[in-house]
């Protein structure tokens, strides 16, 4: 998979005690299951979208695996899942992509306590004990490498406006992570940072409002692309020519292709990957069909797209 | 007026029974003239509660920000409040009749969903694009009255809580258009999306269009409710239905037309809202529904049906974007209290116009 970045930065140090419980199990048949979010947002979408390319692909490669991709569409939904899995569909290997971090720390531990492989994508849970592996995005390096970015094309002065995701922590530390940077861009000044909620309408009726309220706006970070397609129609009825840039981030297929076809505006996007699922289940199945050990922490980091690097990221057939 | 053959004083209501908007014309016997009048000043400041709402925020919002009495402000915040307007409007006729559709978010979406899917896909045989976007405006509006006929048809034929049909129905409204756009967005042709897109953000003397399209759907539904006899039928069911059907009302036959009317109302609001963003996703219409109840509650309807008013049901989806707007146009208080601020201004408001219990 050429395009799936392959550059995973191990943090911590290998899993322990995995080896003697994995090679045991190497034997027998895996059956994995793939508990995700349902398809309620583009990204979310995308997960979906991964999960079950990536289904095909490993029951191809490793005839003994077997793959059970099921979506939920909120944290209790997930917690009955993930019971179900492992009586009904006697699971020895769960991939799972927690709705939320804290409701569902004590089904996942229940699971593991039976013996089931568990590997914890994107959302770490509460308890760490209760995982056997975690991969994950770089949330903070989501937020620096924009900031770090959008500071050097405004060539270090200029007014900023950002558009923030849903109250989470993943938003949290992007946010944080962003405002660290600008803080040290003395003449850049960050002009307020309000929730667009990771949906297009909200981030339009912001942005707006952001233009009735500021006069000169030199660039958004709009922190997401279904979030910058709100924010540029709203410029565009605006008819404001001081907005110079639009940053999103996550890298959808649409903001890729004008990063690629050298957008005025949109000159560079985020990775924020839904294809850190595929990663996740390749690295698992590995781990569980040769019995390698598999790291504990994989942060897959935040990369920056432009105009060099962006066909290498575009995946037409993704829905996201 | 036929509406007061068919209204009875409810038992255990006191007599205060405003009728729904029509003038001073009820006369129960147990009424002396002086409760009469008494009557009258609190419907009168009842009606006001919501205007006094509106006025005392554009005040408050002027104070924070001088931006926000401008013409280009107050054109915006009109504008986003055009889609949830229509639909109130139309959720008004479902709540007085004693119904209600918690399923127009979703429907929203499939409706723009389908749409854009049609007009994509018909664009090349029918050549004009603009020939191609009336047919998918014609087929949105037909959607939204076979979706409203479906609701109105599982309620009355098939004596379902409207509450429980209009959830189901938001399952699955929503559920299909995440199908149909296979979790992502849909988005309209880039050549369709221009000849569209004045729809949304063009105007006509200085007003965008969903305005004027607001205030038409807003006027034609106040006539229909005050002035027709459908609209008094709609009311006459809500207050007392068992009275309406002794009063030979097809009582079955107007619940059907309200849910059609609103679906309708959401099949114009979906033609306003396409042309915004050229897409629809799986979030496009989320909670809508309880945004346009809310409307229809804050501007002095009855939850339980029987009266209501449009222009309550205006004013009140145009002070619940003023609330929003203005909380965008300052920052004096944390983003995460935004949602309580809405709470604690739509409780003051419902206040400023309780009714009798």
């Amino acid at each position: 998979m050429k395009f799936i970045p392959r550059i995973l930065v191990t943090l911590a140090a290998l899993a322990a005690g995995v080896s003697a419980a994995t090679s045991a199990f190497a034997q027998d048949k895996v059956v994995m299951g793939v508990s995700i979010p349902a398809a309620t947002h583009g990204w979310a979408g995308g997960v979906v979208y991964w999960a079950n390319r990536t289904k095909g692909e490993l029951e191809k490669a490793h005839p003994g695996l077997q793959v059970i991709v099921k979506t939920a569409g909120s944290a209790s939904e997930q917690a009955n899942q993930v019971q179900d899995l492992q009586t009904v569909n006697k699971i020895n290997t769960l991939v799972i992509l927690p709705f939320e971090s804290a409701p569902l720390t004590q089904p996942v531990a229940q699971v593991k306590a039976k013996g089931v492989y568990v590997t914890v994508v994107d959302r770490g849970l509460t308890d760490t004990s209760a995982q056997n592996a975690y991969v994950a995005g770089d949330n903070p390096g989501f937020g620096k490498v924009a900031a770090e970015y959008m500071a050097k094309a405004m060539g270090g002065k200029g007014n900023v406006v950002i558009l923030r995701g849903i109250p989470t922590v993943i938003d949290n530390q992007r946010v944080d992570a962003f405002n660290a940077v600008m803080k040290t861009h003395p003449d850049i000044k960050v002009l307020d940072a309000k929730h667009g909620n990771w949906n297009r309408d909200d981030a339009f009726k912001v942005m707006q409002d952001y233009l009735t309220r500021f006069k000169q706006i030199d660039a958004v970070w709009a922190s997401d692309d279904d979030m910058a397609v709100g924010v540029q129609k709203a410029i565009d009825q605006a008819k404001r020519s001081d907005v110079k840039l639009v940053i999103g981030g996550a890298g959808s297929k649409d903001y890729i292709k004008k990063v690629m076809d050298g957008d005025k505006v949109v000159t560079a996007d985020v990775t924020y990957s839904p294809s850190m699922i595929a990663d996740a289940m390749k690295m698992t199945a590995e781990a569980r069909v040769k019995g390698a050990a598999m790291p504990a922490t994989t942060i897959i980091p935040s990369v920056l797209i432009t105009k060099d690097n962006a066909a290498k990221y575009y995946v037409p057939d993704s829905p996201f | 007026m036929p509406q007061e053959h068919i209204r009875t004083p409810r038992p255990s209501g006191t007599p205060a029974d405003p009728p729904g908007g029509s003038g001073p014309a009820w006369g129960g016997p147990a009424l002396g003239p002086d409760s009469a009048a008494t009557a009258r000043w609190r419907l009168r400041l009842q009606a006001a509660g919501p205007w006094l709402g509106l006025v005392l925020l554009c005040i408050a919002g002027t104070l924070l920000n001088g931006d926000f009495a401008t013409w280009d402000n107050a054109m915006n915040v009109l504008t986003r409040t055009a889609f949830i307007g229509i639909i109130a409007v139309g959720m008004c006729f479902v709540i007085i009749s004693g119904g209600i559709d918690l399923s127009v978010g979703s429907m929203a979406a499939l409706i723009a969903g389908s749409m854009i899917l049609l007009m994509n896909g018909i664009a090349a045989q029918v050549g004009s694009p603009v020939l191609t976007v009336a047919i998918g405006i014609g087929f949105a509006l037909a959607l939204g009255a076979i979706f409203g006929l479906a609701h109105g048809l599982l309620v009355t034929k098939g004596r379902i809580e409207p509450f429980i049909v209009t959830l189901g129905t938001l399952g699955i409204f929503r559920a299909y258009l995440t199908y149909l756009a296979n979790g992502g967005a849909i988005t309209l042709d880039g050549k369709l999306s221009d000849v569209y897109s004045p729809v949304y953000y063009g105007s006509l003397l200085g007003v965008p269009f969903p305005i004027w399209v607001f205030a038409g759907v807003a006027l034609v539904g106040a006539l229909i409710l005050n002035r027709t006899g459908y609209g008094r039928y709609v009311q006459a069911i809500g207050s007392n239905e068992q009275v309406a059907r002794y009063a030979a009302v097809n009582v079955d036959r107007i619940k059907v037309l309200t849910y059609m009317l609103l679906g309708v109302c959401v099949g114009v609001a979906t033609v306003l809202y396409v042309p915004r963003l050229g897409s629809a996703s799986p979030t496009t219409g989320l909670l809508w529904e309880l945004e346009a109840i809310a409307a229809v509650i804050v501007g002095g309807t009855a939850l339980k049906g029987g009266e209501g008013r449009i222009t309550g049901t205006v004013i009140g989806a145009v002070l619940l974007s003023v609330i929003s707007n203005i909380l965008n146009l300052t920052s004096i208080i944390s983003v995460y209290l935004n949602a309580a601020v809405q709470g604690v201004v739509i409780i003051i408001v419902a206040f400023l116009q309780r009714g009798r219990r």
